[in-house]
């Protein structure tokens, strides 16, 4: 009899309000995630000696309030500011000590010793517009990852991927351990050969 | 109900609708479980630049968001044209940049407080001078990791 008098709940309305709940979600879902370039700030501190660098270590680049590009004192357009970098960073110009073996640049005396040496200064004006400090960051940041994955692709020929590719897979949350641990210190090699040593100085007062 | 039961002598049958809800339930959890609700309402105008040597951002738990940009055109009259950085959901000064980044960390998960990452989201048209403002003042409360937060394509769509 108990059984009689329940009545069976009517789901006819279920389709509907999942239709609400989704389209609801569907409104307010934003799937992709951000990117950006990554920095470092320097610690505020003040070093109490600084170290000493030579000017041919220094690679610096400049952009003008009129959002031109100075680089190592010449005008130069920001499409060759890639080629530029790498010339200076790959330019592997040491001797003794400070020899770079697998650098394949020009030897040039008057240039950076070895990429862990070489530095880059960038340096803007107050009155810099962001995309074009945004352009710039963008091409030394490919300068490096370019010299990262010749040495990269020579050093494990048969993985098949770049070392963007492998930083990339590295950083991805789905790929195991396993893989990580077999990644991590290639990476840490490749990184080791060309350091990013970019050093963002204060921007200097327009006037 | 009669006017059905005479075409019952067709052929064709009613599409059975049973698993209607089980499809749309599928879709709704899909889209629940891939929704980022979108935590502050812009008021700059944010046109990010374009890169193409990016990486990804962390985890959202880990990521401190700080606006700039020039005021959009609803808050314009009120704030005038000059671009202004914007935390949460108000305008604000950089001064008020290091408060805003402390009281950040502090409401984040002890083992994270560490690791954060400031994400820059500025409008392309912004001069860099505030942004060395914001830069300096992470320095002073020790937020040095940023990422300048861009989106994806040539840097030549930055110089026209």
């Amino acid at each position: 009899m108990a059984k009689r008098s329940a009545p069976e709940v009517n789901a006819g309305s279920m389709a509907d309000i999942a239709f609400l709940l989704l389209i609801f979600f569907l409104v307010t879902t934003t799937i992709e995630t951000d990117s950006g370039l990554n920095r470092k700030l320097p610690p505020m501190e003040d070093q109490v000696d600084p170290p000493i660098i030579r000017q041919k270590n220094i690679f610096t680049v400049l952009v003008s309030k009129n959002d031109q590009l100075l680089v190592e004192e010449e005008l130069a357009d920001i499409k060759d500011l890639r080629s530029l970098a790498i010339e200076f960073l790959d330019n592997g110009g040491g001797v003794g000590d400070e020899v770079c073996d697998y650098c394949q640049g020009k030897r040039d005396e008057s240039s950076s010793d070895n990429p862990d040496k070489a530095i880059i200064s960038l340096k803007n004006d107050r009155e810099t517009s962001y995309k074009v400090y945004i352009a710039v960051q963008n091409e030394l940041v490919a300068a490096y990852n370019d010299l990262r994955n010749r040495e990269f692709i020579r050093l494990n020929p048969n993985l098949g991927i770049n070392y963007v590719e492998a930083q990339k897979k590295y950083d991805d949350p789905r790929t195991s351990l396993d893989k990580q641990d077999e990644l991590k210190p290639k990476l840490n090699v490749v990184k080791l050969m060309y350091p990013q040593k970019l050093s963002e100085a204060e921007s200097s007062k327009s006037s | 109900m009669s006017k059905f039961k005479k075409k019952k002598g067709s052929d064709l049958p009613a599409i059975n609708t049973a698993s209607l809800p089980d499809i749309v339930f599928m879709l709704l959890f899909f889209f629940m479980v891939a929704t980022v609700m979108r935590d502050s309402t812009l008021m700059v105008v944010n046109k990010l630049p374009a890169a193409d040597q990016i990486q990804k951002l962390d985890k959202k738990d880990r990521v401190m968001y700080i606006y700039a940009g020039k005021p959009s055109s609803r808050y314009e009259d009120k704030y005038g044209s000059t671009a202004r950085i914007q935390l949460n959901d108000k305008f604000a000064t950089v001064s008020e940049v290091g408060a805003f980044i402390l009281s950040e960390r502090a409401s984040k998960r002890q083992e994270l407080q560490n690791v954060l990452t400031t994400s820059l989201k500025v409008d392309s048209d912004t001069k860099m001078g505030l942004i060395q403002d914001v830069k300096q003042e992470l320095r002073k409360v020790g937020a040095l990791k940023i990422n300048y937060t861009t989106r994806i394509g040539e840097y030549t769509q930055n110089l026209k």
